[in-house]
């Protein structure tokens, strides 16, 4: 008979790893992003330059689309790069 | 009809300071001329760019916030197109959000200046 230590489960237990994601800009109530704060923009881009999919950033679709106009803004005014390796957040 | 503008062009680095100022203040005369008022000027002096642009990698970056006339606009695209010292330019209208914003940016950096002189 199995002792009671050796119960192992057929689905793993649900660990919330982490809490729901909310979108920055409703939370903070934040109406327009700046496209020359382009620290501010480097939250929304990965190690190659490349805008972050909503699904990680967790933001609405109203300010995704904000975040990549802007973000398009700055590279094209070379605050950004286009294409970059290693980029430092 | 009036609109509230915004204009960040960049220079090329080869320019001397007084190159530079009278390419700057070509462009204000050119909105004043036209019955348009200049809100803010910033320079950012010379910033390196992210990418190189005309095989040069730095640049005098400077902005406009001006209230103008909506014909004028078409008129100073082609003057920075014209002009090859300015290296890239963008303009675009202020919606309300961005006018309340960059009010609110002006406070922070003027409160910023005066810590620095007190």
């Amino acid at each position: 008979m199995a002792d009671k230590s050796e119960i192992r489960y057929l689905t793993p237990v649900a660990v919330d790893t982490n809490t729901t994601k909310y979108c920055r800009f409703k939370k903070h109530r934040i109406k327009f992003i700046d496209y020359k704060d382009e620290n501010y923009l480097r939250h929304f881009l990965n190690e190659q330059g490349k805008i972050l999919p909503r699904r990680l950033t967790g933001t609405s679709l109203k300010y995704q689309r904000k975040v990549s106009k802007a973000i398009k803004r700055a590279r094209h005014l070379a605050l950004l790069p286009y294409v970059a390796d290693l980029m430092k957040k | 009809m009036i609109n509230q503008y915004e204009t960040v062009f960049i220079l090329t680095p080869v320019l001397s300071d007084a190159q530079v100022k009278e390419a700057v203040d070509k462009m204000k005369n050119l909105i004043t001329e036209a019955g348009g008022e200049i809100l803010h000027y910033e320079d950012w002096g010379l910033k390196k760019l992210a990418y190189p642009i005309k095989n040069k990698s730095n640049g005098f970056y400077h902005l406009l916030q001006f209230k103008v006339d909506t014909q004028f606009i078409s008129k100073m695209e082609t003057q920075f197109g014209r002009d090859e010292k300015y290296v890239r330019h963008l303009t675009f209208r202020m919606d309300k959000n961005e006018v309340e914003y960059s009010a609110r940016r002006l406070k922070r950096l003027n409160s910023n200046k005066e810590e620095k002189q007190a």
